[in-house]
């Protein structure tokens, strides 16, 4: 990577002759003079890495088949009616829970309040199917709730009604204890933002804290809300391991259906065509959410004044609105995760589980290393050559945190199968022997959809970094004697060595959580953290799948402190020397 | 004798667009100078170029006889010994204050470098924040430690991309005062971009006017106020209006206000339409003047009034007037022309 380096503002260097003249064709020709092999080399990786999404979308345009045909007449419906109801309940539910403990944490003060404004993000550490598993053997029949409102009634089982949480709403109920953090970070971030004026104004003209909020702070943060309820939906749209639990039909479970039941990868293809649809429009609504909130700001940032201290039962129903997501969305999941592990894990830890665990974690870190590299590469190339072809290839890879892991899945089996089938007749032409699977049934093919899938997630903190080294820091140091590749060494990995960890450790955590797509494209007799949980579960051995599952949301706790930290404190450091 | 910087024709482009046309300039050692000009007018590009990060399309920049720059050539910033402070200073956030003056002081013996770091923050009044960051101090004192860090290699020559923009202007003058006097000093030679003319006044020696690219005067500031060569310096150095009038007999202009006398333009015949530049100062407040103006303007300065007068003919002249000459709106106050530069240009 560091041949030719020549980082920061180097754009305009390109210029060779002098310059006659204005126009279309000294324009074109900047462009062309600027395709040298960094451009080439960017445009490159991001269009292999959109090569999942493009083929799903290709082959999605196919004539329908007779599997395709079927389906629309029987269960198709049934998919769409599930998936709209799941991202519909996911929303309102995030928005019932995240909005109001936002709201009373970054403007109120009560007990505890420090504490919650980290501790709400806690849900994030927990994968959906792993929540949905622990509730499943909280509340099921032989589950210690039933069993204690039984011993306490002395019911038996035809003595009362208890809610199924193996439904629809219960799927939707324990995607939004977990999802709920999304919204919360961001209206936490669009109420602090305010400008203190514009509430101060309000009281002036007589407004109480209701009306303070639902007629002003409430509009103002419209934007933000949008785009979290935007992204919590796309989470909900990707889930695969609770609505397979639960037995609700959806789009991933009916792509997994006919991947494996039907054996028609065509037809699989286009539902996944047509689930990325549902996620590109929610994707669209977002980004234009986020550039709305950008005007809604008026007026400077001031220094917030003392907060609302809640006085009398209003402090304890404070306490009681942000205790309660905890309580359910980590608490007692947790907890009830840690019970089950503490009696399961001296028969379930023994030298398999320690070789899975290092086996999963070093496939994590490896693919956080491979994507953290490729990140490095895409930003970096954007920073040399500031291109627009290069830039929009980019952005076009960038979309793959939107595409669910098992879209990228199907996307990814496809071209790697037909290259298989591809080099083995020639090889059994040729050769007169087979090649087999040579990429699709490999740990390649799993390694390719990671990265297509988290590598938006490192390339954000990438870039996030490389713009804080303004190209002046680059000048100054070469004006200090420095030559390009000391400015490297000493400015930019120095000041980016934060931003690369914390993308080493998003992806890590992301990998290591990822179900569907590892499910699909994994190596025979291959298995992950998740996989490994996912497969006690489906054999009803919830108890035996806790430490399984205690370990992925052990993992997962990392990124949520990494998160409160930044809460807790925007750094002042960088952005300050300006 | 050599000149010490040397500017020869130079063009620099951002292909399709030329940003830096035909410039030639020379400045001598220890003399500090400004590039002076409206924000676009390539300034900054100019200075670039003189650091080495950006090449020239002709011409050559020489540094004490060197050559830096030609078309097709250019040295890397790294090996000029030039020193630059930026406009955001472009302070490294990672590095304390004392590793930042240290930054280009690699190569030098530990104890040589630590003793020039603390000359330097002691030089700029910051020798007890060498432990701190960038952002655990002043905006002043950032700029401070820009300061001492472009000097710590001891370079031959200090761009400044205006370094003092984002100072309150008490705290610029003071800060430009001290620098100066430190260049000086230090026998280092200066080169700042400003789109200030006051605070080019109070720093540099000799001042380029630049406008679109082009490098209209080299100067004093005396001369660029009192004896532009350019209508566009006339106009963007001090205040003044330019009132038209026709070339007399001999050196004399007629304008609305009497006959001037003044030195004949270069090619100009006797009739031929001008423009005269009337600066405030040439306008002199006199109640026994037979010419009269109307009073549409006043501003107070404390000291005098900037008043803006209106001409019978409609064309409007500002005029300072000590502060106890208390005008109205509307009132007519008669008026002396001084003119001791009598600057003028072909209309039209």
């Amino acid at each position: 990577m560091t041949v030719s380096l020549e980082p920061g503002a180097s754009a305009p260097r390109l210029a060779t002759s002098p310059i006659a003249g204005h126009g279309f064709f000294q324009w074109l020709r900047a462009q062309w003079v600027g395709l040298d092999r960094w451009v080439l080399l960017v445009v490159g990786v991001s269009l292999l890495l959109a090569l999942p999404v493009l083929t799903v979308f290709v082959t999605a345009l196919q004539p329908a088949g007779a599997v395709w045909r079927h389906l629309a007449d029987t269960v198709l419906a049934d998919y769409v009616r599930n998936s709209l109801l799941l991202m519909l309940g996911v929303g309102v539910g995030t928005l019932l829970i995240g909005v109001p403990a936002a709201w009373l944490t970054s403007i109120h003060e009560f007990p505890g309040r420090r504490l919650f404004e980290w501790m709400l993000l806690l849900p994030m550490a927990i994968p959906a199917y792993i929540i949905a598993y622990t509730y499943t053997g909280l509340l099921d029949f032989a589950g210690p709730v039933q069993t204690a409102l039984r011993e306490s009634f002395h019911w038996s089982r035809q003595d009362y009604w208890f809610p199924e949480i193996r439904s629809l709403p219960g799927a939707v109920l324990m995607l939004a204890l977990v999802l709920y953090p999304y919204v919360y970070l961001l209206a936490r971030a669009a109420f602090l933002e305010q400008s203190v004026a514009v509430l101060e104004v309000s009281r002036s003209l007589g407004a109480g804290p209701w009306r303070r909020f639902h007629a002003v702070s409430l509009p103002m943060a419209r934007p933000a809300l949008i785009a979290g309820v935007s992204l919590v939906q796309m989470e909900a749209l990707a889930d695969y391991g609770t609505v397979q639990y639960f037995g609700v039909s959806t789009f991933t479970t009916g792509i997994f259906r006919v991947w494996y039941g039907m054996n028609d990868s065509i037809a699989a293809a286009q539902l996944a065509g047509l689930l990325l649809l549902f996620v590109f429009a929610l994707l669209v609504f977002e980004r234009f959410s986020r550039r709305l909130a950008r005007f809604h700001h008026t007026g400077n940032r001031q220094f917030r004044p003392a907060r609302l201290a809640l006085r009398g039962r209003w402090r304890w129903l404070a306490t009681l609105a942000c205790l309660l997501p905890l309580l359910f969305g980590f608490l007692l999941p947790a907890g009830q995760l840690a019970i089950w592990a503490f009696r399961t894990a001296p028969r379930m830890m023994d030298g398999r589980f320690w070789h899975l665990l290092s086996h999963s974690l070093s496939l994590a870190l490896g693919a956080a290393l491979l994507i953290l590299a490729l990140a490095l590469l895409l930003g970096y190339g954007q920073r040399l050559r500031p291109r627009p072809l290069a830039r929009a290839a980019v952005r076009g890879a960038g979309l793959g945190y939107a595409v669910p892991g098992t879209v990228v899945a199907i996307g990814v089996m496809l071209p790697l199968a037909a290259i298989d089938r591809g080099v083995d007749g020639w090889a059994r032409q040729w050769l007169g022997l087979s090649t087999g699977l040579l990429l699709s049934g490999t740990v390649m093919a799993l390694l390719f959809a990671y990265c297509t899938r988290f590598l938006p997630v490192a390339l954000h903190s990438v870039e996030a970094g490389l713009a804080r080294i303004r190209p002046s820091m680059d000048d100054a140091a070469r004006a200090l004697g420095a030559t390009p590749r000391a400015v490297l060494w000493r400015v930019h990995i120095p000041m980016l060595r934060g931003s690369l960890l914390t993308a080493v450790l998003l992806v890590f955590v992301d990998v290591l959580k990822e179900l569907p797509a590892t499910l699909i494209l994994r190596p025979f007799n291959f298995n992950t953290l998740a996989v490994r949980t996912y497969e006690l579960a489906s054999d009803e051995r919830l108890a035996d799948s806790a430490s399984f599952a205690l370990a992925v949301v052990l993992a997962g706790i990392g990124p949520v402190i990494l998160l409160s930290r930044a809460i807790g404190r925007s750094r002042p450091g960088y952005d300050a020397v300006s | 004798m050599t000149p010490f910087l040397d500017l020869a024709a130079i063009d620099v482009a951002y292909p399709p667009k030329r940003v830096v046309e035909n410039v030639s300039f020379k400045m001598n050692s220890a003399a500090i100078g400004c590039l002076l000009g409206p924000s676009g007018c390539g300034k900054t590009t100019l200075l670039r170029a003189i650091a080495g990060f950006e090449p020239i399309q002709s011409g050559s920049i020489r540094l004490e006889g060197t050559e830096l720059s030609r078309p097709g050539w250019t040295l890397p910033p790294e090996q000029r010994r030039i020193g630059m402070m930026f406009q955001d200073l472009a302070l490294f956030p990672h590095l304390t204050v004392a590793d930042n003056v240290a930054f280009g002081l690699r190569g030098w013996k530990a104890d040589e470098r630590r003793a020039r770091v603390r000359d330097l923050l002691r030089l700029v009044g910051l020798d007890e924040y060498a432990r701190r960051y960038p952002h655990q101090i002043s905006g002043g004192q950032q700029q401070r430690v820009a300061l001492a860090r472009a000097l710590a290699p001891r370079p031959r020559l200090l761009l400044l991309d205006e370094p003092f923009s984002s100072l309150d202007v008490a705290l610029r003058e003071d800060l430009a005062h001290e620098i100066r006097a430190i260049l000086l000093r230090e026998g280092i030679g200066g080169l700042l971009v400003s789109h200030d003319q006051f605070e080019a006044f109070a720093f540099a020696d000799q001042i380029g006017v630049l406008d679109q690219g082009r490098l209209l005067q080299w100067d004093n500031a005396y001369n660029l106020y009192h004896r532009p060569t350019d209508h566009f310096v006339a106009d963007f150095i001090g205040q003044g209006v330019f009132l038209p009038g026709q070339m007399g007999e001999g050196s004399r202009v007629c304008t609305e206000l009497g006959d001037i006398d003044g030195i004949p333009l270069a090619g100009c015949e006797p009739g031929d339409p001008v423009e005269v530049l009337v600066r405030p100062d040439d306008v002199t407040h006199d109640d026994a003047s037979p010419l009269a103006a109307e009073v549409v303007e006043r501003a107070f300065r404390g000291a005098e009034f900037l008043y803006t007068l209106k001409l019978p003919s409609g064309a409007r002249l500002l005029c300072l007037a000590p502060s106890h000459h208390n005008h109205r709106l509307g009132e007519r106050i008669g008026i002396r022309l001084e003119i001791d530069h009598l600057v003028m240009f072909r209309r039209g």
